[in-house]
Order: C-alpha cells, then sequence, then structure tokens
C-alpha cells in the first residue's frame, strides 16, 4: 500500500475512531476524556516537512472539530504538537541515521523507551494546551492539572493498547540516505 | 527590504505555526462568542450526514426504549383530553371556552416540529446534539428544543438540513425555570461535573422545597412555553452565606438515549429580544 493511500486511510479511521467510539463512551469522570486520535499526528513519516505536518495537523484536528462543534480547539493542539515533533524526535532518535532508515517513528524505529518518552511528551503538550483552553473558558486550577494528569494516563494507556494490538512492522531501508 | 525577506525565510516554520495557530484561535474564540464559525454551515451539513449514517445502526438498539417513552408521552397527553373531566353536576352550564379554535393562527405563539436527533455527545464540557431539520423547514438559532421526556437545550447553529443543539449539559448553557411547586424563578446550568445533574441557582430561601420536587421552564425564558418538566430536585445544599439556594437537579431528559426531539419556534421570540434589547439600551 502506497504511503499516501494508508495515511488517508488512516485519517479517516482515527477520526471515526474517536467521534463514533470514543466520544460516545459513557462518562466515567469529568477528568477523563478518551483521546487517541492525535496519534495520527505520531505515525506521520519523518519525511514529511515540519510545514507540511503542521498543514495536514490543522486539517486533521478541524475535521474532528466541526464534528465535536468546537471549531479550532482541537485543531490549535494538533498544531502545536505537530510543531513540536520534530524537535523531540531529533532528541530521542538513538540510532545514527534511523530516522533515514525507517519510514515513520514507532517501536521498531526507535525501541521501546525512546518511543514512548516522545509519545508521553507529546501527548502531555496536547493535552496541556487543549485543557488550558478549555481552562480560559471556564474551570478552574484544579480542573486544569487533575484533567491533564488523568487524560494523559488514559491516553497512554490507549496509546499502548493501540501498539500492541497493531504492530507496525518497519522495514529497513538501505541506501536512502 | 532584503533582510525582511531573509527573516521570514529563517523562520517560515515558526511564522507558519503562528498562522495557524492564530487562525485556529480566532475560529475558538468566535465560536465561543457568537456560536458561528467559518464554514460551519458546509462542515455541519458535511457531518450532519455521517453522524445520520450512523445513527441509524445505534436507532435499531433502542427501538424499545423509544416505544416506552413515547407510549408515556401519548398517556400524559391522554390524561389531560377534555372528555376525561366531566360533571355529575346537570345544572351547570355550559360555556364557551376563551381558546379560540376559528382563529387559532392569530394568538398561536409557539410552533411545535418533530426532528430525529443523529448525532449526540455527553461526555466533554460542551455537549451538543444534532437534530436532522434545517433551514429547509424553518429551523432558526434560538428556538427551544424538548424531548417528550423534559427540556433539552437551544438551536445554536444551523445548516441546509440539519441543526446543532446546545444541550443543557454545556457549561455556557443557562435557562431561567421555576418551581412547579410555588413559582419561584432560578437559573439552570451545568457545572460540568456529572451529566447526571445540573444545577439551579437563585432560588430565594424563602421558597419552600424538598427533594423530589418538580422543577419547569417558566414563559419568561421566551424560548420555551411555560411548565415543560426540566427535571426534580435531588439534593438541597443550604449555603449559610448567602440568601439563595444552590440546588441539585436531576434531569427529566436521559441524555444518554435521547432519540426524537421537538423544536419549538416562538413567532415572537424577536420582537420580544428587540423590546428588551432597546429597554436595555436605554437605561445603561
Amino acid at each position: 500500500m502506497s504511503e499516501l493511500l494508508k495515511n488517508t486511510f488512516r485519517f479517516v479511521l482515527f477520526i471515526f475512531v474517536q467521534v463514533f467510539i470514543l466520544f460516545k463512551m459513557p462518562p466515567l469522570h469529568r477528568f477523563i476524556t478518551p483521546y487517541l486520535y492525535y496519534l495520527y499526528i505520531l505515525w506521520l513519516p519523518f519525511s514529511m516537512s515540519r510545514a507540511a505536518l503542521m498543514g495536514l495537523a490543522f486539517i486533521f484536528g478541524l475535521t474532528l472539530d466541526y464534528f465535536m462543534h468546537t471549531p479550532g480547539l482541537h485543531a490549535a493542539a494538533c498544531v502545536l504538537i505537530a510543531y513540536l515533533r520534530p524537535f523531540v524526535v531529533n532528541m530521542l532518535i538513538s540510532q545514527e541515521g534511523a530516522d533515514k532508515n525507517y519510514l515513520s517513528p514507532s517501536v521498531t524505529s526507535m525501541g521501546w523507551a525512546p518511543y514512548f518518552t516522545y509519545v508521553f511528551v507529546l501527548t502531555l503538550f496536547h493535552h496541556g494546551y487543549l485543557v488550558f483552553l478549555e481552562w480560559m473558558s471556564f474551570g478552574s486550577f484544579l480542573y486544569f492539572l487533575g484533567k491533564v494528569i488523568a487524560t494523559t494516563g488514559i491516553s497512554m494507556l490507549l496509546i499502548l493498547l493501540t501498539e500492541l494490538l497493531f504492530f507496525r512492522k518497519e522495514k529497513f531501508r538501505t541506501n536512502t540516505v | 527590504m532584503r533582510n525582511v525577506f531573509l527573516f521570514i525565510r529563517k523562520y517560515a516554520n515558526f511564522l507558519f505555526f503562528l498562522l495557524l495557530q492564530i487562525t485556529a484561535l480566532g475560529f475558538l474564540i468566535r465560536y465561543n462568542k457568537f456560536h458561528e464559525a467559518a464554514f460551519m454551515n458546509v462542515a455541519g451539513e458535511f457531518t450532519g450526514s455521517i453522524n445520520q449514517r450512523f445513527s441509524r445502526v445505534e436507532y435499531y438498539f433502542r427501538l424499545t426504549k423509544i416505544n416506552e417513552q413515547l407510549a408515556a408521552e401519548n398517556l400524559r397527553l391522554n390524561q389531560m383530553l377534555k372528555e376525561n373531566f366531566e360533571r355529575a353536576d346537570g345544572n351547570e352550564k355550559a360555556v364557551l371556552d376563551t381558546v379560540q379554535t376559528d382563529s387559532m393562527r392569530e394568538i398561536r405563539k409557539y410552533t411545535w416540529l418533530g426532528a430525529k436527533v443523529v448525532g449526540s455527545t455527553v461526555n466533554t464540557q460542551v455537549n451538543f446534539i444534532t437534530i436532522h431539520r434545517g433551514l429547509r423547514e424553518d429551523v432558526r438559532p434560538n428556538m427551544g428544543v424538548v424531548s417528550p421526556q423534559g427540556i433539552v437545550g437551544t438551536v445554536v447553529n444551523v445548516s441546509e438540513n440539519y441543526a446543532s443543539v446546545m444541550t443543557l449539559l454545556h457549561r455556557q448553557y443557562k435557562v431561567v425555570v421555576k418551581l412547579k411547586n410555588g413559582g419561584e424563578r432560578g437559573t439552570v446550568e451545568w457545572d460540568g461535573v456529572s451529566p447526571l445533574f445540573v444545577t439551579l441557582k437563585d432560588i430565594p430561601k424563602s421558597a419552600k422545597l424538598q427533594k423530589g420536587d418538580s422543577v419547569v421552564t417558566s414563559s419568561t425564558s421566551s424560548l420555551f412555553p411555560g411548565n415543560l418538566m426540566v427535571g426534580t430536585i435531588a439534593e438541597i445544599t443550604d449555603d449559610k452565606s448567602s440568601n439563595f439556594y444552590t440546588l441539585k437537579v436531576k434531569p427529566a431528559t436521559n441524555f444518554f438515549n435521547i432519540e426524537f426531539v421537538y423544536v419549538i419556534a416562538n413567532s415572537q421570540f424577536l420582537e420580544q429580544k428587540r423590546l428588551e434589547d432597546s429597554t436595555r439600551k436605554k437605561f445603561q
């Protein structure tokens, strides 16, 4: 499957899962909102330029926003993590040229610990910014703190499950540099 | 000039980031204030049609519950029929009812319109439902929406065939209600804690109330006709520092399995609003 087709398919699938499964679940607590959709941005290929990443993240976030009637909220958070993604990848990539030899960030290309640090840092930024924007219109500091911590925990669990269930085998590509 | 171009080129990514952030935040702020956003009509049409496809599946599994709700509503309406009431006293004279059936059109204030719910959320802080009625059926923003059990919310955005309804479970939603027994008015809003309860404020301490009392709509809200069910009092908090009660109210509407609603058009809404606005302006 070509990369473009695969990512288009994922785009639709992630929005679908977020809107029609995760947001349909009966609420457990006001601090817990199960977010998984932004994993799409974390899975995008290394080779994409930063501007393209941000543009795509904006469209992706806005699509979700129109389903949730919150235009701009998720888009802003998605653009933030798309902007920060290359910094975090450069900091955490362990093997020399792994971002050239592999297609996209994953457990195989980065290793368990660096990959999950990468996911954790961006999750924290995403939720922090998202809840901060919510806090601006209502809520309190306790709400901000509680929601960021609880939602990050749930998201990390969901991402771990997704990674285990849909293990992405990354091919090692030589002579690509 | 050259330096400007160099600067733009050097920080192109950062500037693009800022541009997208400003666009997104602009959308958000505008939406929080006026509930209208760029492309919302087009997007509403698109998301509505996808929501509708999904709701067909859900709908099937909820048929039993919907039947029960509609039967309960029919029962309530049948109880109110005038044929149910008959005096044993034959001396009483029949008097013409004050409701003028012939000129109903002229004195009719509220018109009801049935609608199917195609999409809903309950587990965010800003919950909306999408209904399958829009501009074509003359649905406009600021129309009240009720379910067979109780009130649901207010229409905030309309596209050609669909409309978004801000529900009671939205942090910015407010509606004027009254106690059924005493008639004291207060405001219902949501604190975002649990989707099973909303908060009723501004009920004076002089009001006599107890757990389980009904809360109904007040006709002063201008969105709803009076005496529609809102919910029942679930908990009374006696705040000693205030002259008003803060009450926890259990909404009559079950937002988890809502399928059919009525949109209520108030033909005098704009007139009333214009008058109130101009009065406010005069004394500011």
